[in-house]
């Protein structure tokens, strides 16, 4: 390795195509001789991984769409019924509820663990690089190493009855708002949605605080001055400069809470009622439990549909105006 | 920064070791829980008097963590080994060698990178079952690998489209061929990327549960995540046992965790942003 490193001809630099090696010899013919057949050989190279993307993601992707056409059980005949299965999700009450939690959840999944993140970051503008700093780090990313189901069975034990949020409630007086918080209908979506924040705050907050680093000082004492505030400095310099990992935390985030399956299936089932249903899991149920392939299939398409509606605005935002 | 206020720094700091506090919480309430004699009813977070470190024991043998480890590390043996040499590839030929029509290639992959695995679970069942490899490993590594090509290509290509070709060219005039290119030069080279992607694939096949849950039905062939599903169905109502066994099941993770401390962080830092 080192040889061929080492004999990098000093003059390569002149002639960066292929074949310019030696920028005294004729380049065309040589070029050319590898340049056709060596390159098409070169999709040998891209095949292997190509024919498992093709045979377990786009097969099956094909074949979602194809499902979702039809009404299915899984074993008997299909029975084609058109665009009746995305009616019926655009429709059903229950289904555009499950829907909607996704969308909830995004508020405790993204917008908590970003604007947290932003403000522990602006105040804080790095974590000192010394031991304190590594620990810091290290704490904040357990939550993304751990599967996400323990960070469910720990948290369903948090929120129970004897849990710990109730502890520190009735340790402060509140013993009236004590309650098992994911068994009630009105408590049951946002403390899944803590669950999410748990695990999202500290991944944002590394993110962001990483940028923040990044920033010129300069623009700081420039901006104060000019007089500007925290405030004023935080949108003038921070929130601009930080634009693209805001972008990376909002992309992961939303993927995270309209996909979400592991924490809800663990620690609440969907329940009470259907009231923290997602629909990743109304997927797995209709597709495995009640055997309705063709409803299971529909609900995919439009969550992979929503899923890029939400996510490609956020690309092009971070994107288009950072040139 | 000298010109930031103290206060300012200061409730920075208190915010960090609150978040700091927050994160660890849940763990200690698991391992308080965990310590208390079998049959009671445990409290949020309470030191217990005497505490009762078998329950470590009984869980291993109620998990079975033996076979679970085995699985899982069976499981990831299959996945990411394969899952990084086609994924090095085809990052190689679609950034380095430049193929004709590889921006089609790479388009197609694209499609995937935000695809839920939920839309495509249901006829990937079908699939398996169709070729009889339903309730084996099988059913979780092969559609595991293909799932996450369009991440690891987009990762390794990012990384070759920034090898200079000038690399390729000397190594050409000392007459080795494409094969030889990649392997003693491009490899070598590659190699932080490489260990990045070596280590999320590792995590996410440990931490899978989707399929595990949908493909296998008998935990001790499943992931380590997918297992953890079943012993909460299974221990759910004992709650020693069931903060016990998750402790122990998510050892593992934590220990890899912090020998390659640096590298996970790194790792999940950049692929985040690249992602």
């Amino acid at each position: 390795m080192t040889s061929a490193l080492g004999s990098v001809p000093a003059g390569s630099g002149t002639a960066p195509r292929p074949g310019g090696a030696d920028p005294q010899l004729p380049v065309r013919p040589h070029r050319k001789r590898w340049g056709r057949t060596a390159r098409w050989v070169g999709w040998l190279w891209v095949l292997p991984a190509l024919i498992m993307y093709g045979v377990f993601v786009l097969r099956p992707l094909v074949l979602t769409v194809q499902y979702s056409l039809y009404r299915w059980n899984g074993i008997g005949t299909a029975q084609w019924v058109g665009f009746d299965n995305y009616l019926t999700v655009f429709t059903d009450r229950d289904l555009l509820k499950i829907i909607t939690n996704a969308f909830v959840l995004i508020i405790f999944f993204s917008f908590i663990p970003v604007a947290l993140g932003l403000l522990v970051a602006s105040l804080v503008r790095r974590i000192t690089t010394g031991p304190g700093g590594t620990l810091v780090r290290t704490v904040l990313f357990l939550p993304q190493v751990i599967p996400l189901v323990a960070a469910g069975i720990a948290w369903s034990w948090v929120l129970s009855s004897n849990g710990l949020v109730n502890q520190l409630l009735r340790a402060v007086g509140l013993e009236r708002i004590t309650r098992p918080w994911l068994g009630e209908f009105s408590t049951a979506l946002p403390s899944v949605g803590v669950i999410g924040t748990w695990i999202m705050l500290g991944l944002c907050t590394i993110l962001l605080v990483t940028g923040m680093s990044k920033i010129d000082p300069s623009l700081y004492e420039a901006a104060r001055m000019d007089g500007a505030g925290p405030i004023r400095e935080f949108f003038a310099v921070t929130l601009p400069s930080l634009r693209q990992e805001i972008g990376v935390c909002l992309t992961v985030t939303v993927i995270a809470a309209l996909a979400s399956f592991d924490i809800v299936y663990i620690s609440t089932s969907g329940g009470p009622g259907i009231q923290t249903t997602v629909p990743g899991l109304e997927i797995y149920r209709l597709a495995f439990s009640q055997r309705q392939v063709g409803l299971a299939s529909a609900l995919g398409v439009v969550l992979m549909l929503l899923v890029l509606v939400c996510v490609l605005p956020i690309q092009r935002l971070t994107r288009g105006e950072k040139a | 920064m000298n010109l930031t206020s103290r206060s300012e720094r200061v409730s920075g700091r208190i915010f960090l070791i609150a978040l700091v506090v927050v994160t660890l919480l849940p763990f200690l309430s698991m391992l308080s829980a965990a310590l208390q004699p079998r049959g009671t009813v445990p409290t949020g977070l309470a030191w217990p008097s005497d505490p009762q470190w078998g329950n470590f024991a009984d869980a291993f043998t109620a998990a079975n963590m033996g076979a679970l480890l085995k699985s899982s590390m069976l499981i990831v043996a299959g996945v990411v080994p394969i899952g990084v040499l086609i994924a090095t590839m085809a990052g190689f030929g679609l950034g380095h060698l430049r193929v004709p029509g590889g921006h089609i290639a790479f388009g197609l992959l694209l499609l995937g990178l935000t695809l839920p695995f939920e839309a495509v679970v249901t006829p990937l069942y079908y699939q398996m079952r169709d070729l009889g490899l339903l309730n084996t490993r099988w059913a979780i590594i092969l559609p595991l690998i293909g799932l996450y090509m369009p991440f690891a290509v987009f990762w390794m290509r990012a990384h070759f489209t920034n090898v200079p070709r000038e690399l390729s060219e000397a190594a050409r005039v000392d007459g080795s061929n494409t094969w030889q290119l990649f392997w003693r030069v491009h490899v070598p080279l590659a190699r932080p990327a490489i260990a990045s992607l070596t280590i999320l694939l590792f995590l996410w096949t440990w931490n899978q549960f989707l399929l595990a849950i949908v493909m296998v039905d008998d935990a001790t062939k499943r992931t380590m995540a997918g297992a953890l599903g079943a012993f909460q169905g299974q221990w759910g109502t004992d709650l020693v046992l069931l903060c016990a066994g998750s402790l122990l099941i998510l050892t593992p993770t934590l220990i890899v965790f912090m020998i390659f401390q640096r590298q996970f962080i790194k790792a999940l830092l950049q692929g985040s942003v690249k992602g």
